[in-house]
């Protein structure tokens, strides 16, 4: 296990570089819609992460938690764009 | 070893696809660019990641009998498919109630859907304001 940890650190860290220039996007963007785009981006990468993490301890129930994390998050992007559309359900 | 091999090939496809992502999403001037960034980029490298988790499970499954793996990898399989099911539909979404809500193309040479209507509710309400209007007038 601790072999597989040490290769899969490396992965982790670079996806986390990922997820912070995300966040930045988040942090400083002009409109609402860059906002939505840089939480949708930061929702992909966290899916990954958990499907990554799950390979590396060998544990299968981080994955049902990934692949419920993405249902949950399509939704609220859904409900996001359908509120910056008119607000109209 | 050489499926190990191909595992790391994968991982570092992958991880590289999502570096240009985040790269993008700070670089790019306008949010349909952001878009396009931040969404083909982060289901492509998601699609190289997840397979080498899938690789992973079958190697386990196959060289070494453990039963773990093949839960590892038919899981990963779900999730990929949620993936790529839901991502573009979502940037879809939002790409539409962008451009309705007026956030329009910054450098854009032409933009075909000009003339349309930009808020639904904003002509939901002027129809709304001309029929009170015409109540009130004829009252």
């Amino acid at each position: 296990m601790m072999e597989f940890f040490n290769q899969y650190l490396i992965v982790l860290i670079a996806l986390l570089i990922c997820v912070i220039m995300s966040i930045l996007r988040v942090i400083f963007g002009p409109t609402i819609p860059d906002r939505v785009v840089g939480v949708d981006t930061v929702n992909t990468i966290v899916i990954v992460c958990m499907v990554v993490f799950g390979a590396a301890y060998e544990e299968v129930i981080y994955i049902d938690v990934a692949i419920v994390y993405a249902l949950l998050s399509f939704i609220s992007t859904l409900f996001i764009a359908k509120y910056l559309e008119g607000g109209e359900f | 070893m050489i499926f190990e091999i191909i595992i790391y090939i994968f991982m570092g496809i992958g991880v590289f696809f999502n570096a240009l992502a985040g790269v993008g999403l700070l670089r790019f001037p306008d949010v349909y660019t952001r878009l396009h960034a931040g969404t083909k980029c982060t289901t492509f490298g998601s699609i190289f990641v997840i397979g080498s988790v899938i690789l992973i499970g079958l190697k386990n499954w196959w060289f070494e009998n453990d039963l773990n793996g093949s839960v590892l990898a038919i899981h990963s399989i779900f999730a990929l498919i949620a993936i790529l099911l839901t991502n573009p539909v979502g940037a879809h979404a939002i790409a539409r109630a962008a451009h309705r809500s007026g956030v329009m193309p910054a450098k854009a040479v032409i933009d075909e859907l000009e003339n349309e209507p930009i808020k639904k509710s904003t002509k939901r309400k002027k129809v709304i304001k001309k029929a009170l209007n015409e109540e009130g007038g004829s009252t």
